[in-house]
């Protein structure tokens, strides 16, 4: 038995030591999953439990007996400010808004890239590394000037109201604070796609300009078509950012009906009378997230993709 | 009148010239490969050919109609590039017909132009798979079949082979030389290997730096290199290019190599050219081609120059087809082509036919022709 007993220890020996930090390693990375994941769980379980739960209770607990109600309550009738119709309207504010706002500067973007890298023009550089330029721009620096903007543009809405009947959404929250985001966003959708279609192919754009094919059904039918990857990334990134800014939607968009779901769930939270219901609250707050977890896990498995989309391209 | 015509072309990005004046034509059905290494202009020339790139100065004419200023789909033009450029977001007939598509074909004339061509080149069987799904052959094929659905002009192949394997290479080389014979299509070439502008050409046109260093027939750059460049480009292996004099007596001249540690090897000239003369006693560069070097057996039995002299042979060859053996001469490494089954050894001295019919002279100052 002491024969085979050695070489077995000093095997066993070797591969502790592995295992020692493997666990350490695993363990730490599991303590931080846990620390990050905790107040998720605590979200998540609190918007399941009565207020008599959450009053008597222990915050980590899971819910004695699991209710639907602070959910439909925070959809349907929690009070926003000084109404009582829940979040929802809020929430379809927020989509109206967010879903033009990034097509559209997803698609400029996409324009931008295309032109800076196939088109190119004396001065491309500069117009790149100017827009570049707009990424590093704080939000709250251009609070105030695009409050001016704004006032201006609704003014002149105002004004074409007067004579055609028509303001063209000019002076329409939503349509301010799509125009907002658009703005704001173009600088990062454009260093996308140009970086994007800088490893793009130039003999495919020649190819099809020798096959006929004008600027936009180049655009159209040879790069948007394979732009799938990046096109997956930008739409991920613009879509979590307007989604969650709090800043313009509350400068641009704070009291009224259009107020987008970040501010509407700000004021749920913040009501300063009578009981503060944090059920109710969590459930808003989950809401409120969810359709931004919903486009990681549809598109997710691009985003890895497009991030890797140079590397792998044949 | 020729069928493409380019007068006078000049090209500048900026100060820098990158086409410095190009005079070419090309008759029709005729097949013109421009040759020259990386950088010559050989690319842009033919981008300036398909509209890909303006021109600033100069003219280019198709079948007489200038078309400087017109866009490359107005210009009756089809090319193929060196990527194949095919589209990955469509099928192998999407990408044949896009053309189509664009000038507003309709789609049962399409249908029928996507099957003549893919009956032509044999691709009938991939016509609904993605470039993705092809080999490199077959997106070759593809690509030359976009190009020769629009039936144009003037065909333009942008170094074509230059990305598959050497055996696909030559099949696809001969496939090409095959389809300019059956098709009679009018084709402008660029390749930077110069076999393949020898064996596909009907005109060639030796670039460098942006100049055309030679234009003519295979034979003619082959045989009657006009410089140095061209004389060094041309052929593989390589034209011998040997430091010499011009030595003799009263008017019979001859060439004489310097050796190392021997004699200097003197080879008469019987019907050296007359600008021979001014060079006595003077420095040349002597260039003879491998195959105009060999043994006495294999010389070309009616040749009307040949001298033989025995040379110290330092590195034997054997390629199978023929023996390739080394020696030294003027100071530089002397490559001379021997039959497969030639007896030679190397460390040896063993004489060597010069066949002087088909020597060359080259001024070492100007690294020009001697004539």
């Amino acid at each position: 038995m002491s024969v085979i007993a050695t070489p077995a220890r000093q095997s066993t020996g070797g591969v502790s030591a592995r295992t020692v930090n493997r666990i350490v390693i695993y363990g730490l990375l599991a303590l931080f999953a846990l620390f990050y994941l905790m107040p998720l769980f605590v979200m998540l379980v609190t918007s399941f439990k009565t207020m008599d739960e959450i009053q008597n209770g222990n915050m980590l607990a899971l819910p004695q007996a699991p209710t639907f109600e602070p959910w439909l309550k925070a959809w349907g009738e929690t009070c926003v400010g000084l109404t009582c119709a829940g979040i929802k309207g809020y929430f379809w504010n927020s989509i109206k808004m967010v879903i033009p706002a990034v097509l559209i500067s997803t698609l400029l973007g996409a324009l931008n890239g295309y032109v800076l890298t196939k088109w190119r023009f004396r001065g491309h550089t500069l117009v790149f590394g100017l827009m570049l330029f707009a990424c590093f721009i704080p939000f709250q620096s251009v609070l105030l000037p695009m409050a001016t903007i704004l006032g201006s543009l609704g003014r002149f809405g105002v004004t074409l109201r007067n004579a055609t009947g028509l303001s063209f959404g000019l002076g329409n929250p939503t349509v301010n604070l799509v125009f907002v985001h658009v703005v704001y966003g173009l600088g990062f959708t454009t260093l996308f796609f140009r970086n994007y279609y800088e490893a793009f192919p130039t003999e495919l754009v020649k190819a099809a300009q020798v096959d006929g094919a004008s600027f936009f059904q180049i655009f159209r039918r040879i790069m948007l078509p394979n732009s799938m990857p990046i096109f997956v990334v930008t739409v991920i990134y613009q879509f979590t950012n307007i989604w969650n800014d709090f800043l313009f939607a509350s400068a641009y968009a704070g009291t009224g009906d259009a107020m987008p779901m970040t501010v509407a769930l700000n004021n749920v939270v913040n009501t300063s009378t009578g009981v503060v219901e944090y059920n109710v609250n969590m459930a808003a707050a989950m809401i409120a997230a969810l359709p931004t977890l919903l486009v990681y896990v549809v598109a997710g498995r691009y985003f890895v993709r497009g991030l890797m989309a140079g590397a792998v391209k044949g | 009148m020729a069928f493409l015509e380019i007068d006078g072309l000049r090209k500048r990005f900026g100060s820098v010239e990158i086409l410095k004046g190009i005079d070419v034509d090309l008759e029709k059905g005729g097949f013109l490969v421009l040759v020259g290494p990386s950088g010559c202009g050989k690319s842009t020339l033919l981008n300036t050919i398909a509209g890909l790139e303006t021109i600033t100065e100069g003219e280019i004419r198709v079948d007489g109609r200038t078309i400087n200023d017109l866009h490359p789909s107005k210009r009756d033009i089809a090319m193929v590039f060196q990527s194949y450029a095919l589209y990955p977001n469509m099928t192998v007939a999407g990408n044949i017909a896009f053309g189509m598509e664009m000038r507003g074909v309709p789609a049962q004339d399409r249908q029928k132009a996507i099957d003549k061509v893919a009956k032509v080149l044999q691709i009938g069987h991939l016509l609904q798979r993605k470039p993705s799904q092809l080999s490199g052959g077959q997106r070759q094929r593809v690509a030359m079949g976009r190009a020769l659905v629009r039936d144009p002009k003037l065909f333009l192949f942008d170094e074509p082979l230059s990305n598959l394997d050497a055996k696909l290479r030559v099949d696809m080389r001969i496939e090409i030389k095959r389809l300019h014979a059956t098709t009679g299509t009018t084709i402008v070439y660029v390749t930077h290997d110069q076999i393949e502008a020898m064996t596909l050409a009907t005109k060639i046109a030796v670039m460098r730096d942006g100049e055309v260093q030679q234009f003519g027939t295979p034979a003619e750059i082959y045989n009657n290199p006009t410089n140095l460049f061209v004389a060094d480009f041309m052929g593989s292996p390589a034209m011998n290019l040997i430091p010499a004099t011009i030595g003799g007596n009263g008017n019979s001249l001859s060439v004489v190599l310097q050796r190392e540690a021997r004699e200097p090897i003197s080879l008469p000239l019987a019907d050296a050219p007359s600008g021979l003369s001014a060079f006595y006693s003077k420095p040349i560069i002597f260039g003879v081609r491998p195959e105009a070097l060999t043994d006495p057996e294999g010389a070309e039995r009616n040749a009307s120059n040949i001298a033989t002299a025995d040379c110290h042979i330092e590195v034997v060859e054997p390629a199978g087809s023929d023996t390739f053996a080394v020696t030294n001469l003027g100071g530089k490494a002397v490559v001379a082509r021997l039959r497969a089954d030639a007896n030679i050894q190397p460390g040896t001295s063993t004489p060597l036919a010069f066949n002087l019919t088909k020597a060359v002279f080259f001024d070492p100052a100007t690294e020009n022709r001697i004539l």
